[in-house]
């Protein structure tokens, strides 16, 4: 597992400074969230789809990413066009679907998929590191950029940890079946998990401070402001002045 | 430098884990200036215990610690311990948390309020030093546990320590690598505090044992 697979390519996205690519994928998301308009949210797919055609991210990666997010969209296609009630679309049974319902799912659906894509195609395309920093410069309170550089630094360490704890049950024959035992020892697993990554958590932090550590992150990639960042700055906020502009006027449909 | 004080003075110490076991008791210790020392004892009598309240990463329950000639009790006076004594930990993987390895090594150096070309500089001299030259871009959770415990050694020797603790470096390092980390530490010349079990390792790198025996150095 390579939660940074993407960080690193020949693209002009990633090339560009996270301050600026920070501020365009949340104001596009938060744009895409809150529409309603099918324009706004067509037009929103379509400028992710070109990000991510531009990132030029491999395609089996971006499909794979994809497909997870899209499996959890089938469980709502399964419930929310039976569960909204409105205008009668066709019938399963005992069961109607409508057509606000279908709307709603449908909506859901192009809304998560245009944020992924964005986020992939913003975010995805700098090390965790660069957004990290970006984000201190952005002078977002340092609590939750700590939090969100562990939550992503230590996801791998967990991670591990969990391989390592099942090889060793899988080295001494267990194998996972649905008794009480098999409960009780997966239990005792997930506990375990949860324990070793606090203490590790903890001896990290202490090793940080023995570096020096107060608080603050440095980096030692320096970042400054270029052209083309202005220009994608410039660009991405009139994309969003138009998107917000169709969803709260009514121009077009 | 000159240093006519004990690098560490430790008068009476003792300490208990909150869970009430007692695993110092009545501890004293003088660690000369330009002194290399091993730290033995059995396992778990404190000797990792003992690292970690030299660096005031846990307090004493009684008794004096005195570091670089002063007594050290608050955090404030352990910041200036850390900036002096080198701490390399036991599991590597405690100490890397940075994504590169050139970032991790640079991490101790920009927290002392380095530059950033001051701090590649001590980056480079600390990876040549070890050998690693060509790691520095290096992944480094995609290291080798053999890899990983070099590089956090290079990533307290980038910050200059006037002291080394080292809490059984040798563990998972294979012969020529321990040879190589044998090479090191004489070439650097540093005053020297090592736990580890391994005797040979210690024979060529130390020139006093420390025994630490029911809670106190024997
Ligand atoms: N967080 C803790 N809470 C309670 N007891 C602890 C804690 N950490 C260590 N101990 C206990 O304190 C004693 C000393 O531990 P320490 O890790 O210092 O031993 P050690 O000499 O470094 O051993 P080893 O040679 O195995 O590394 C052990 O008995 C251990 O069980
Ligand atoms: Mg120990």
């Amino acid at each position: 597992m390579h939660l940074e697979e993407f960080a690193r390519g020949p693209s002009l996205l990633h090339r560009l400074d996270p301050r600026v690519k920070i501020p365009a994928a949340l104001a596009l998301s938060m744009v895409t969230a809150v529409a309603d308009r099918w324009v706004v949210l067509a037009a929103a797919l379509i400028l992710s789809v070109g990000l991510t055609l531009g990132a030029r991210l491999p395609f089996s990666r971006v499909a794979a990413r994809l497909l997870a997010v899209n499996l959890f969209l089938a469980a709502i296609w399964l419930f929310l066009p039976f569960s909204t009630p409105g205008r009668p679309l066709a019938a399963l049974g005992p069961f109607t679907a409508t057509w606000e319902g279908a709307g709603l799912a449908l909506a859901v659906t192009l809304k998560s998929n245009a944020i992924v894509l964005g986020v992939l195609a913003l975010l995805a395309t700098s090390p965790v590191f660069s957004l990290v920093h970006g984000l201190r410069h952005l002078r977002v309170p340092d609590k939750l950029v700590h939090l969100f550089f562990f939550t992503f630094r230590y996801f791998q360490v967990i991670h591990e940890e969990y391989l390592r704890l099942r090889l060793a049950m899988r080295v001494r024959c267990f194998v996972p079946k649905t008794d009480r035992r098999t409960y009780r020892a997966l239990a005792w697993l997930v506990g375990m998990l949860l324990v070793r990554s606090y203490d590790r958590s903890i001896r990290v932090h202490q090793a940080m401070r023995c570096r020096g550590y107060d608080g603050r992150l440095w980096i030692l990639h320096h970042f400054e402001l270029e052209n083309r960042d202005l220009w994608f700055l410039a660009a991405s906020g009139c994309m969003i002045l138009v998107l917000a502009g169709l969803e709260w006027t009514n121009l077009i449909l | 430098m000159d240093e006519s004080y004990p690098l560490i003075r430790i008068t009476d110490l003792g300490f208990s884990y909150p869970d009430g076991r007692r695993v110092l008791d009545g501890l004293s210790l003088v660690f000369e200036p330009g002194l290399k020392a091993g730290l033995t004892g059995a396992n778990g009598t404190g000797k990792t215990t003992l690292f970690h309240l030299i660096m005031g990463l846990l307090r004493p329950t009684s008794g004096r610690l005195e570091i670089f000639g002063r007594p050290r009790t608050r955090e404030e006076d352990f910041r200036e311990v850390r900036a002096g004594i080198g701490f390399v930990f036991q599991d590597a993987d405690d100490q890397l948390f940075c994504p590169t390895v050139a970032d991790d090594v640079a991490f101790g150096p920009l927290n002392l309020g380095l530059g950033r070309d001051e701090a590649h500089a001590r980056v480079h001299e600390a990876l040549d030093l070890l050998g690693l030259g060509a790691y520095e871009h290096r992944i480094t959770y995609q290291l080798s546990g053999g890899e990983k415990k070099l590089v956090s050694l290079a990533t307290v020797l980038s910050m200059k320590p006037r002291l080394l603790l080292l809490d059984e470096p040798t563990a998972g390092l294979d012969e020529p690598a321990s040879e190589r980390l044998v090479q090191v530490l004489n070439d650097l010349g540093l005053p020297l505090f090592i736990i580890s079990h391994d005797r040979d390792f210690l024979k060529k790198t130390v020139t006093h044992l420390f025994r630490l025996e029911a809670g106190r150095i024997r």
